[in-house]
Parts: structure tokens; C-alpha cells; sequence
């Protein structure tokens, strides 16, 4: 029998922002990219009848995202109304929540909206994320030895968990650069992209060192802006002006990390858990997957999690990725767009929006074939993970 | 012990840790272990995330390990730290696993299941474990 939530919704509008040092309030940010979505949609603002609103780091930091939206958007009708937060696996869980709400008959037409601004003028992007290791208060008990340890950064524990790969299963410096390369040969062709220089193997190692194993050339960009997507019932969709792309399957999975002994956060992520649910609700496995569209805030991220979704065993990651089959022209394009390597860092809202692109057959020079996509989020150091699979076809 | 500049960004002691410190202080070790269940934990809880009880004692770990995974830093974050450096996280022989660096050793020559021990650093008012190699006779 197939599974209840499958192919009940789809995303019918689709809504961005520049992205980069587009210098503007997360408000309004967010305001640009739900009014390109509703006009996406063919909707008027009065049909949505659900917000779920997830801020970036400036959700922290300050400036973020609030509960607020909803009145600066002038939102009337909410019957579903939220603000979320499992860092990069919140995108995927809107929709999957947006999704779960639609069949419940508790909303109709979801705006699900990210938000973020990290960027000032005449900061660098490093300090828009590390600034505040750069002037720590004076942290106070066993918290306090991270920092005392020159523990600093998002960079340091996915070095660390790439490290551990490294040792244990003998993956190369080597396979996290074609990731990055690959990535970049995307983004030359994804105008929304904000590096679009092609970059060589030669290029990766000679970019610095950030904390090694990762070199700048492994690390997310930083971005400002903002994407909006709207999800509808599926009997809806058909008669919206884009082409539906229907809600197949998802997942999560949060294994957590106990901190001692026993735990594998380093290199076995809650992927692994979110693609069983994903893939029996979808009833597809790895090899029918056409194209992915997986959270890579560092390279390593793309190569745990392409082996936690069962495209090769644990550990060979390395080698699965080492014929340049994520690149264009590959067996399995990835990351079309470029992803938070070269193209725009708004959390989980990267692949999806990609996903989405190609779900319509918009990827213009970039499209790839689109029966079967896989979009991924994951986040808080590979601790929360959550995944959509996306399809063009009626479920 | 070895007298360091007081200028890393060192933790202060809280109630809830203050027997850790005050153990590292006296060149000791100490973890919180669950009285239930024999769970050593890092850092310093109310409850043990095994059994969820609430009682538990201190005692001094084997201040034995091996490096579970690590970095070496090229970023300044912190201007009392000087690039390159290792940050390292050891999993201790009872099990938790702590965020430090390891000291008497090259960076290019740590690798991941390194055999460490701990040694005692004291910055200011707070000291500190670090660890170094085990070497074995």
C-alpha cells in the first residue's frame, strides 16, 4: 500500500533573492523572495494560509527572522503558523511539516521562508560566521574548554569528522577537491551563482589551509538573501502556472552524539535513518535516483552523505566520487547549481531550491535529467539530517 | 606544570565544574560518573544521558586515552593562538572524549588512535589538561 503522505503535495512556487553582499534587512530580504514566490505560484497573498519561517545564523546573532514576519508580510489568514530551527535540516522539514499540515487539512497553500543577512559591509565572510570566537566573553565551566583548546568555528568539527574518514577509511584529499571542482564546473552555469570562476584540482590544493584537512576551497560560502517556496495539495498543483514538482518521499534522522565511546557522528550521519524512511515512502532506492541535490557545507558533508543514502558502502566515498561522476557530464550529476560551495549558502534552502529548478526543467544549459531527485539538509556538525525526493511525475 | 601566559580565552570555573578544576589543579583527572548506571561523563551534568539518574559522584579517570580525531588550525580565530596548531579531541580510556591539544609532539606526526596521557598546564588561575604521547619502554 502506498505510503499516505506520498504525492499528496508539491511545491508550486519558488521564490530568490541576489544572493552575496546584497546589503538588506532579513525582513525585507524575505519579503522579495514570498512576493517572487506567490506570483510563481499564480497566487494572491491572501491564499497562504501557512508560514514556517526558519532564520539563519543571524536567528543567533541578531537581525534574524522572527515571528514577526507574518505582520511585515501582512499575512491575514494563517491557519498554520511557525518558527523552526534544526539548523541546515530545516528546509526539508518545513516541507515535510508543510506537507503532513496539507493532508491534515489543517492548510492549504504553505510559504516556507529562509532568511539570512551575515554579511556587513567591510566584514569578511569569515567573520560574519567566526567573529564571535574572535572576542570571546570568558566562558564559563566545561563549555568553556572548546574554546580554551582553540576549538573555534563550524570549520573545526568538520575537519575533525573529515580527519577521522580520512584515517579509518584511507579517503584522499584528492576526492573532497573533485567534489569542489565538480561543484564549481556547476556553477559556471547557474547565473545565480556567486563564484563562477572555474577552479582546477590544482587550484583546491593550492588554496589555503583553513583548518586542515580543509582547505577554503572545501568551505561553504557565506551569503546573504533569501528563498521562499510555497507547497500546495497535488490535485491543486496541476492547475498552477509551474510545473508541479511532487512531494515523493521524505525523511529525517537525528542519532545524536553521546560524547564518548560508541559514537560515530563523525562519519555515520542520521542520513542513514532518513534515507530508509525516505526511500520506502517513495518507493525508489539509491539507483533510481537521477540527480542529487545534497547539503554540502564542506566537501566532506556531500561524500559522508552520499554514502549514508546507500549510493556506495561506508568508507568508499572516496573512490565512488573519484571518476568525476558528480560533475556535468557525470553519472550522477550533484549540487547542479554549484551548491554552498560556489553557488549561495542558505542553508538547507540550497539544494532545495535546486531541486526544485530542476524538478521544472528549468536548469537551462545545467538541466539533467530530473525523474527521481534527492534533496538533503543537515546540520548542527552532522547531527540533524532531514531529505525530500522530488519528482516532476504524479506519485 | 608549566607557567603560560594567561591570554587564551581559559574557562571559569562554575559549581557545577569545579570539581574538574580544582582536580586539574592538583594534577588529577576528575570525571562525574553516574552512581546507577557506572557511566563516566564529560562535561560536568546533572544528568547521566545513559540511565537519566541524577546521582553521581567524582572520580580521578586514568588520565589515559587515544587521539580520536584531529585539526591543525591555520585560522586566526584568536590572537593568543599561534598558527598552525592542533586542536585534537581524545577519547579517554573510560570513554568521554575531550576537546584539548596535544603538547611535546609535532603536528605532522599525530595521528588518529595515538596513544596520549595527560599532563597539566596552568594558565593564570585555571589549569588545564593537555596530552601528550604515551611513550611506551
Amino acid at each position: 500500500m502506498a505510503h499516505p503522505l506520498r504525492g499528496v503535495a508539491a511545491i508550486t512556487g519558488l521564490g530568490m533573492t541576489a544572493m552575496g553582499r546584497i546589503y538588506r534587512s532579513t525582513n525585507e530580504l524575505a519579503a522579495e523572495a514570498v512576493a517572487t514566490a506567490i506570483a510563481d505560484a499564480g497566487l494572491r497573498k491572501d491564499d497562504i494560509d501557512g508560514l514556517l519561517i526558519n532564520a539563519g545564523i543571524t536567528g543567533t546573532t541578531g537581525g534574524g527572522l522572527t515571528l514577526g514576519l507574518q505582520n511585515y508580510l501582512g499575512l491575514k489568514n494563517l491557519r498554520l503558523l511557525n518558527h523552526m530551527n534544526a539548523a541546515g535540516s530545516t528546509a526539508a522539514q518545513m516541507v515535510q511539516y508543510a506537507t503532513m499540515a496539507i493532508h491534515a487539512g489543517m492548510a492549504t497553500h504553505v510559504l516556507c521562508v529562509f532568511a539570512d543577512a551575515p554579511l556587513k559591509e567591510g566584514t569578511s565572510a569569515g567573520a560574519a560566521y567566526g567573529g564571535a570566537a574572535r572576542n570571546p566573553q570568558r566562558p564559563k565551566g566545561m563549555a568553556g574548554l572548546y574554546a580554551a583548546a582553540g576549538y573555534f568555528g563550524a570549520n573545526t568539527p568538520y575537519a575533525l569528522a573529515a580527519r577521522r574518514h580520512m584515517a579509518l577509511y584511507g579517503t584522499k584529499q584528492d576526492h573532497l577537491g573533485i567534489i569542489a571542482v565538480g561543484q564549481r564546473q556547476w556553477a559556471t552555469m547557474n547565473p545565480l551563482a556567486q563564484m563562477r570562476e572555474p577552479i582546477t584540482l590544482e587550484d583546491y590544493h593550492a588554496s589555503r589551509w583553513i583548518i586542515e584537512p580543509l582547505h577554503l576551497l572545501d568551505c561553504c560560502l557565506v551569503s546573504n538573501g533569501a528563498v521562499a517556496v510555497i507547497v500546495s495539495p497535488a490535485e491543486r498543483a496541476r492547475d498552477m502556472p509551474q510545473p508541479p514538482v511532487y512531494i515523493h518521499g521524505m525523511g529525517q534522522g537525528h542519532p545524536g552524539d553521546s560524547g564518548r565511546a560508541g559514537s560515530e557522528w563523525e562519519t555515520e550521519t542520521g542520513a542513514r535513518i532518513a534515507a530508509e524512511t525516505a526511500y520506502r515512502m517513495a518507493g525508489v532506492g539509491p539507483s533510481d535516483i537521477t540527480c542529487c541535490q545534497i547539503y554540502d557545507c564542506y566537501t566532506y558533508t556531500v561524500l559522508v552523505t552520499l554514502e549514508d543514502y546507500g549510493f556506495c558502502k561506508k568508507g568508499e566515498g572516496g573512490p565512488f566520487v573519484e571518476d568525476w561522476k558528480l560533475a556535468p557530464g557525470g553519472s550522477l550529476p550533484t549540487n547542479t547549481g554549484g551548491g554552498e560551495l560556489s553557488a549561495y549558502y542558505m542553508w538547507g534552502m540550497t539544494p532545495l531550491s535546486e531541486g526544485i529548478i530542476q524538478g521544472r526543467g528549468h536548469g537551462g544549459e545545467r538541466q539533467v535529467k530530473n525523474d527521481v531527485i534527492l534533496v538533503t539538509g543537515n546540520g548542527g556538525n552532522l547531527s540533524y539530517h532531514a531529505c525530500l525526493i522530488l519528482s516532476p511525475h504524479p506519485a | 606544570m608549566t607557567e603560560t601566559q594567561p591570554t587564551i580565552p581559559v574557562p571559569e570555573p562554575d559549581e557545577a565544574s569545579r570539581p574538574f578544576f580544582d582536580g586539574a589543579a592538583a594534577g588529577r583527572l576528575m570525571l562525574m560518573r553516574c552512581i546507577d548506571c557506572q557511566t563516566w561523563r564529560l562535561p560536568a551534568r546533572q544528568h547521566c544521558d545513559v540511565c537519566l539518574s541524577d546521582r553521581y559522584t567524582w572520580e580521578a579517570a586514568s588520565g589515559r586515552g587515544r587521539v580520536r580525531t584531529f585539526g591543525i588550525m591555520h585560522q586566526r580565530y584568536h590572537p593568543a593562538f599561534q598558527v598552525p596548531y592542533n586542536v585534537t579531541v581524545v577519547e579517554l580510556d573510560e570513554g568521554p572524549r575531550l576537546p584539548t591539544n596535544l603538547v611535546e609532539v609535532a603536528n605532522e606526526d599525530i595521528y588518529v588512535g595515538m596513544s596520549v596521557e595527560v599532563v597539566f598546564e596552568r594558565y593564570d588561575d585555571v589549569t588545564l589538561p593537555r596530552f601528550r604521547p604515551v611513550r611506551d619502554l
